[in-house]
Protein backbone atom coordinates (compact mmCIF):
# COMPACT_ATOMS: atom_id res chain seq x y z
CA UNK A 1 0.00 0.00 0.00
CA UNK A 2 1.39 3.57 -0.82
CA UNK A 3 0.99 5.98 2.11
CA UNK A 4 0.63 9.24 0.76
CA UNK A 5 1.40 12.49 2.85
CA UNK A 6 -1.07 14.79 3.22
CA UNK A 7 -0.37 18.18 1.81
CA UNK A 8 0.58 20.63 4.81
CA UNK A 9 -2.18 22.71 4.94
CA UNK A 10 -0.33 26.09 6.07
CA UNK A 11 2.28 25.62 3.00
CA UNK A 12 -1.36 25.19 0.69
CA UNK A 13 -2.62 28.44 2.43
CA UNK A 14 -0.64 30.66 3.25
CA UNK A 15 -2.92 33.85 2.63
CA UNK A 16 -3.57 34.12 5.73
CA UNK A 17 -6.84 35.63 5.23
CA UNK A 18 -9.88 33.77 7.53
CA UNK A 19 -12.65 36.12 6.99
CA UNK A 20 -15.97 34.89 5.46
CA UNK A 21 -17.80 37.18 4.49
CA UNK A 22 -15.91 38.85 1.18
CA UNK A 23 -14.11 42.09 1.24
CA UNK A 24 -14.79 44.15 -2.16
CA UNK A 25 -11.73 46.62 -2.98
CA UNK A 26 -12.77 49.32 -0.91
CA UNK A 27 -12.48 47.01 2.22
CA UNK A 28 -9.43 45.97 1.51
CA UNK A 29 -8.49 49.70 2.00
CA UNK A 30 -8.33 49.24 5.54
CA UNK A 31 -5.32 46.76 5.18
CA UNK A 32 -3.74 49.42 3.43
CA UNK A 33 -4.07 52.26 6.37
CA UNK A 34 -2.63 49.76 8.54
CA UNK A 35 0.18 48.84 6.39
CA UNK A 36 0.89 53.20 5.87
CA UNK A 37 0.76 53.05 9.69
CA UNK A 38 3.07 50.13 9.89
CA UNK A 39 6.04 51.67 7.18
CA UNK A 40 5.88 54.77 9.81
CA UNK A 41 7.18 52.47 12.29
CA UNK A 42 9.63 51.02 10.42
CA UNK A 43 11.53 53.94 9.35
CA UNK A 44 10.58 55.68 12.36
CA UNK A 45 12.65 53.23 14.11
CA UNK A 46 15.16 52.64 11.98
CA UNK A 47 14.00 48.89 11.63
CA UNK A 48 14.54 49.32 8.23
CA UNK A 49 18.13 50.36 8.17
CA UNK A 50 21.33 47.68 6.81
CA UNK A 51 23.34 49.22 9.93
CA UNK A 52 20.68 48.46 12.26
CA UNK A 53 20.78 45.01 11.19
CA UNK A 54 24.60 44.61 11.21
CA UNK A 55 24.38 46.22 14.59
CA UNK A 56 22.19 43.26 15.29
CA UNK A 57 24.29 40.69 13.96
CA UNK A 58 27.29 41.81 16.13
CA UNK A 59 25.59 42.56 19.06
CA UNK A 60 26.70 45.78 19.65
CA UNK A 61 23.04 47.46 20.13
CA UNK A 62 20.22 46.30 22.05
CA UNK A 63 17.70 48.26 19.89
CA UNK A 64 16.78 45.73 17.42
CA UNK A 65 16.44 42.78 20.50
CA UNK A 66 14.42 45.37 22.37
CA UNK A 67 12.06 46.08 19.04
CA UNK A 68 11.56 42.08 17.86
CA UNK A 69 11.34 41.11 21.86
CA UNK A 70 8.56 43.79 22.75
CA UNK A 71 6.56 43.05 19.43
CA UNK A 72 6.31 39.48 20.56
CA UNK A 73 5.34 40.09 24.09
CA UNK A 74 2.73 42.29 23.13
CA UNK A 75 1.58 39.92 20.56
CA UNK A 76 1.67 37.02 22.46
CA UNK A 77 -0.29 39.24 25.30
CA UNK A 78 -3.01 40.13 22.83
CA UNK A 79 -3.45 36.74 21.15
CA UNK A 80 -3.48 35.47 24.63
CA UNK A 81 -5.96 38.04 25.33
CA UNK A 82 -8.33 36.84 22.23
CA UNK A 83 -7.99 33.39 23.25
CA UNK A 84 -9.08 33.79 26.80
CA UNK A 85 -12.08 36.01 26.31
CA UNK A 86 -13.21 34.50 22.89
CA UNK A 87 -12.54 37.96 21.60
CA UNK A 88 -14.58 38.40 18.01
CA UNK A 89 -13.64 40.31 15.30
CA UNK A 90 -15.27 43.61 14.29
CA UNK A 91 -17.24 41.65 11.69
CA UNK A 92 -18.54 39.28 13.97
CA UNK A 93 -16.18 36.11 13.45
CA UNK A 94 -14.55 34.16 15.50
CA UNK A 95 -10.49 34.66 15.05
CA UNK A 96 -8.58 31.29 13.50
CA UNK A 97 -5.63 30.77 14.30
CA UNK A 98 -3.27 28.00 12.38
CA UNK A 99 -0.93 25.81 14.05
CA UNK A 100 2.46 25.04 12.33
CA UNK A 101 4.08 21.84 12.19
CA UNK A 102 7.66 20.80 11.46
CA UNK A 103 9.11 20.57 8.48
CA UNK A 104 12.86 20.33 7.50
CA UNK A 105 12.70 23.41 5.46
CA UNK A 106 11.98 25.60 8.25
CA UNK A 107 15.67 24.84 8.94
CA UNK A 108 17.23 25.16 5.62
CA UNK A 109 15.13 28.18 4.72
CA UNK A 110 15.14 29.73 7.70
CA UNK A 111 19.24 29.58 7.22
CA UNK A 112 19.25 30.74 4.07
CA UNK A 113 16.92 33.99 4.78
CA UNK A 114 18.95 34.68 7.72
CA UNK A 115 22.22 34.73 4.49
CA UNK A 116 20.44 37.09 2.89
CA UNK A 117 18.87 39.25 5.96
CA UNK A 118 22.26 40.01 6.92
CA UNK A 119 23.62 40.99 3.12
CA UNK A 120 20.03 43.44 2.31
CA UNK A 121 19.32 44.32 5.79
CA UNK A 122 16.03 44.05 5.31
CA UNK A 123 13.43 41.26 5.75
CA UNK A 124 10.75 41.32 3.00
CA UNK A 125 8.84 44.29 4.99
CA UNK A 126 11.48 46.35 5.32
CA UNK A 127 12.41 45.97 1.48
CA UNK A 128 8.94 47.83 0.79
CA UNK A 129 9.45 50.39 3.30
CA UNK A 130 13.37 50.55 2.23
CA UNK A 131 12.04 51.41 -1.37
CA UNK A 132 9.30 53.76 -0.37
CA UNK A 133 11.81 55.64 1.89
CA UNK A 134 13.70 56.77 -2.05
CA UNK A 135 15.90 54.38 -1.66
CA UNK A 136 14.93 52.42 -5.97
CA UNK A 137 17.94 50.64 -6.21
CA UNK A 138 15.91 47.83 -3.93
CA UNK A 139 13.86 47.73 -6.26
CA UNK A 140 15.92 45.18 -7.68
CA UNK A 141 16.65 43.08 -4.21
CA UNK A 142 12.67 43.08 -4.34
CA UNK A 143 12.47 41.70 -8.21
CA UNK A 144 15.31 38.92 -6.89
CA UNK A 145 13.61 38.11 -3.54
CA UNK A 146 10.21 37.39 -5.88
CA UNK A 147 12.51 35.20 -8.19
CA UNK A 148 13.70 33.65 -5.47
CA UNK A 149 10.03 32.57 -4.48
CA UNK A 150 9.93 31.78 -7.77
CA UNK A 151 12.86 29.45 -8.10
CA UNK A 152 11.73 27.94 -4.72
CA UNK A 153 8.30 27.05 -5.88
CA UNK A 154 9.74 25.29 -9.25
CA UNK A 155 11.97 23.15 -7.13
CA UNK A 156 9.57 22.78 -4.27
CA UNK A 157 8.91 18.77 -5.10
CA UNK A 158 12.13 18.18 -4.82
CA UNK A 159 13.57 19.98 -1.90
CA UNK A 160 10.49 19.31 0.03
CA UNK B 1 9.19 70.87 22.83
CA UNK B 2 6.58 70.22 20.51
CA UNK B 3 4.80 66.99 19.42
CA UNK B 4 6.06 67.02 15.69
CA UNK B 5 9.65 67.15 16.99
CA UNK B 6 9.25 64.42 19.62
CA UNK B 7 7.75 62.43 16.40
CA UNK B 8 10.59 63.68 14.03
CA UNK B 9 13.40 61.64 16.29
CA UNK B 10 14.24 58.35 15.89
CA UNK B 11 11.71 56.56 18.18
CA UNK B 12 12.64 54.24 20.63
CA UNK B 13 12.46 50.40 20.97
CA UNK B 14 10.36 50.42 23.75
CA UNK B 15 7.75 52.67 21.45
CA UNK B 16 8.04 50.80 18.09
CA UNK B 17 8.32 47.00 19.58
CA UNK B 18 4.72 47.65 21.09
CA UNK B 19 3.39 49.29 17.91
CA UNK B 20 4.78 46.34 15.89
CA UNK B 21 2.98 43.78 17.87
CA UNK B 22 -0.18 45.51 17.81
CA UNK B 23 -0.20 45.24 14.33
CA UNK B 24 -1.30 41.14 15.06
CA UNK B 25 -4.20 41.73 17.12
CA UNK B 26 -5.26 44.67 14.92
CA UNK B 27 -5.22 42.72 11.65
CA UNK B 28 -6.93 39.53 13.62
CA UNK B 29 -9.64 41.65 14.60
CA UNK B 30 -10.34 43.97 11.83
CA UNK B 31 -10.39 41.60 9.11
CA UNK B 32 -9.64 37.40 10.80
CA UNK B 33 -5.54 37.83 9.00
CA UNK B 34 -2.64 36.62 10.29
CA UNK B 35 0.24 39.00 9.95
CA UNK B 36 2.95 37.48 7.98
CA UNK B 37 4.29 39.70 4.90
CA UNK B 38 6.82 37.11 3.22
CA UNK B 39 3.74 35.04 1.87
CA UNK B 40 2.87 38.38 -0.73
CA UNK B 41 6.13 37.76 -2.79
CA UNK B 42 4.32 34.35 -3.62
CA UNK B 43 1.26 35.82 -4.14
CA UNK B 44 2.45 37.95 -6.90
CA UNK B 45 4.35 35.33 -8.28
CA UNK B 46 0.72 33.63 -8.36
CA UNK B 47 -0.94 36.39 -9.97
CA UNK B 48 1.67 37.31 -12.36
CA UNK B 49 3.86 33.88 -13.47
CA UNK B 50 2.42 31.25 -11.90
CA UNK B 51 3.74 29.03 -15.36
CA UNK B 52 1.37 26.35 -14.49
CA UNK B 53 3.36 25.04 -11.42
CA UNK B 54 1.44 23.69 -7.99
CA UNK B 55 3.01 25.95 -5.71
CA UNK B 56 1.10 28.80 -7.23
CA UNK B 57 -1.98 27.18 -7.95
CA UNK B 58 -4.39 28.91 -5.17
CA UNK B 59 -6.44 31.59 -5.03
CA UNK B 60 -4.13 34.41 -4.38
CA UNK B 61 -6.74 36.73 -4.87
CA UNK B 62 -7.93 36.06 -1.02
CA UNK B 63 -3.87 37.63 -0.69
CA UNK B 64 -5.31 40.91 -2.12
CA UNK B 65 -5.10 42.68 1.51
CA UNK B 66 -1.71 41.26 2.08
CA UNK B 67 -0.34 43.12 -1.34
CA UNK B 68 -2.52 46.02 -0.08
CA UNK B 69 -0.87 45.98 3.37
CA UNK B 70 2.53 45.80 1.48
CA UNK B 71 1.94 48.94 -0.38
CA UNK B 72 1.20 50.48 2.72
CA UNK B 73 4.39 50.30 4.18
CA UNK B 74 5.84 51.52 1.07
CA UNK B 75 3.69 54.18 1.13
CA UNK B 76 4.29 54.53 4.82
CA UNK B 77 7.97 54.85 4.08
CA UNK B 78 7.33 57.56 1.90
CA UNK B 79 5.35 59.64 3.83
CA UNK B 80 8.26 59.33 6.67
CA UNK B 81 10.44 60.57 4.83
CA UNK B 82 8.66 63.62 3.27
CA UNK B 83 7.24 64.58 6.35
CA UNK B 84 8.71 63.28 9.89
CA UNK B 85 12.14 62.63 8.62
CA UNK B 86 14.56 63.37 11.26
CA UNK B 87 16.38 66.01 10.89
CA UNK B 88 19.77 64.70 12.51
CA UNK B 89 21.84 61.97 11.08
CA UNK B 90 21.34 58.35 12.16
CA UNK B 91 23.22 57.54 15.41
CA UNK B 92 24.95 53.95 14.96
CA UNK B 93 26.87 52.42 17.42
CA UNK B 94 30.81 53.18 17.52
CA UNK B 95 32.60 49.88 17.28
CA UNK B 96 29.49 48.98 14.20
CA UNK B 97 30.92 51.82 12.47
CA UNK B 98 34.81 50.94 13.52
CA UNK B 99 33.80 47.14 12.07
CA UNK B 100 32.18 48.24 8.55
CA UNK B 101 35.34 50.92 8.51
CA UNK B 102 37.85 47.95 8.53
CA UNK B 103 35.81 46.17 6.06
CA UNK B 104 35.88 48.94 3.67
CA UNK B 105 32.63 50.35 4.25
CA UNK B 106 33.17 54.30 3.99
CA UNK B 107 29.57 55.86 3.99
CA UNK B 108 27.74 56.26 7.19
CA UNK B 109 24.84 58.58 6.80
CA UNK B 110 21.03 57.70 5.74
CA UNK B 111 19.86 54.30 6.89
CA UNK B 112 22.00 52.33 3.97
CA UNK B 113 25.54 52.48 2.91
CA UNK B 114 25.50 54.74 -0.41
CA UNK B 115 28.80 53.06 -1.02
CA UNK B 116 26.70 49.71 -1.61
CA UNK B 117 23.04 50.75 -1.91
CA UNK B 118 24.04 52.81 -5.22
CA UNK B 119 22.06 52.73 -8.81
CA UNK B 120 25.87 52.16 -9.79
CA UNK B 121 26.28 49.23 -8.39
CA UNK B 122 23.49 47.09 -9.84
CA UNK B 123 25.35 45.99 -12.55
CA UNK B 124 29.00 45.27 -10.52
CA UNK B 125 29.34 42.74 -8.12
CA UNK B 126 28.47 44.70 -5.63
CA UNK B 127 25.19 45.00 -6.57
CA UNK B 128 25.52 41.10 -7.66
CA UNK B 129 26.18 40.06 -3.81
CA UNK B 130 23.98 42.71 -2.06
CA UNK B 131 20.62 43.01 -4.48
CA UNK B 132 20.35 39.80 -6.81
CA UNK B 133 21.78 37.08 -3.95
CA UNK B 134 20.77 39.02 -0.82
CA UNK B 135 16.89 39.60 -2.38
CA UNK B 136 17.40 35.84 -3.85
CA UNK B 137 18.36 34.06 -0.49
CA UNK B 138 15.48 36.52 0.99
CA UNK B 139 12.59 35.24 -1.52
CA UNK B 140 13.83 31.39 -1.77
CA UNK B 141 14.58 31.17 2.19
CA UNK B 142 11.34 32.45 3.56
CA UNK B 143 9.37 30.42 1.41
CA UNK B 144 10.97 27.07 2.12
CA UNK B 145 10.73 28.36 6.09
CA UNK B 146 6.83 29.00 5.15
CA UNK B 147 7.36 32.85 7.25
CA UNK B 148 9.85 35.46 7.73
CA UNK B 149 10.11 37.95 10.88
CA UNK B 150 6.78 39.08 10.75
CA UNK B 151 5.20 35.10 10.01
CA UNK B 152 7.22 32.65 12.11
CA UNK B 153 9.25 35.31 14.90
CA UNK B 154 6.13 37.50 16.02
CA UNK B 155 3.28 35.85 14.63
CA UNK B 156 4.56 32.14 14.80
CA UNK B 157 5.87 32.98 18.38
CA UNK B 158 3.25 34.94 19.59
CA UNK B 159 1.08 32.11 19.10
CA UNK B 160 3.38 30.01 21.37
CA UNK B 161 4.37 27.66 17.63
CA UNK B 162 7.44 25.51 18.27
CA UNK B 163 8.25 25.54 14.30
CA UNK B 164 8.21 29.32 14.46
CA UNK B 165 10.92 29.43 17.41
CA UNK B 166 12.95 27.10 15.28
CA UNK B 167 12.79 29.37 12.30
CA UNK B 168 13.78 32.17 14.03
CA UNK B 169 17.13 30.46 15.78
CA UNK B 170 17.71 29.59 12.06
CA UNK B 171 17.03 33.07 11.17
CA UNK B 172 19.44 34.41 13.22
CA UNK B 173 22.22 31.79 12.56
CA UNK B 174 22.06 32.64 9.54
CA UNK B 175 22.50 36.25 9.78
CA UNK B 176 25.64 35.25 12.37
CA UNK B 177 27.16 33.82 9.70
CA UNK B 178 26.65 35.90 6.83
CA UNK B 179 28.03 38.72 8.84
CA UNK B 180 31.00 37.01 11.15
CA UNK B 181 32.04 33.98 8.31
CA UNK B 182 31.43 35.64 4.87
CA UNK B 183 30.51 39.28 4.65
CA UNK B 184 34.70 39.93 5.60
CA UNK B 185 35.45 37.63 2.30
CA UNK B 186 32.77 39.21 0.05
CA UNK B 187 33.94 42.74 1.24
CA UNK B 188 37.59 41.96 0.00
CA UNK B 189 36.46 41.32 -3.33
CA UNK B 190 35.69 44.99 -4.08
Amino acid sequence: METKLAPDPAVVDETGNDMKRPEGLAGNLKYGILGILFGIVFVKAEIVSWFRIQEMFRLQSFHMYGVIGSAIAVAMLSVWLIKRFKIKTIAGEEVVFHPKTFRPGQVYGGLLFGLGWALTGACPGPLFAQIGTGYGVVIVTLLSAIAGTWVYGFFRDKLS
Amino acid sequence: MDLLELIRKPWPWYVAGPLIGLTVPALLLVGNKSFGISSSLRHLCAACVPAGLPFFKYNWRDGIWNLVFVTGILIGGFLTVQFLDNPNNMQIAPQTVADLKALGVSSFSGLMPSDIFSVANVFNLKGFFFFVLGGFLVGFGTRMAGGCTSGHSIMGISNLQGPSVVATCCFMAGGFAMTHLFLPYIMQLF
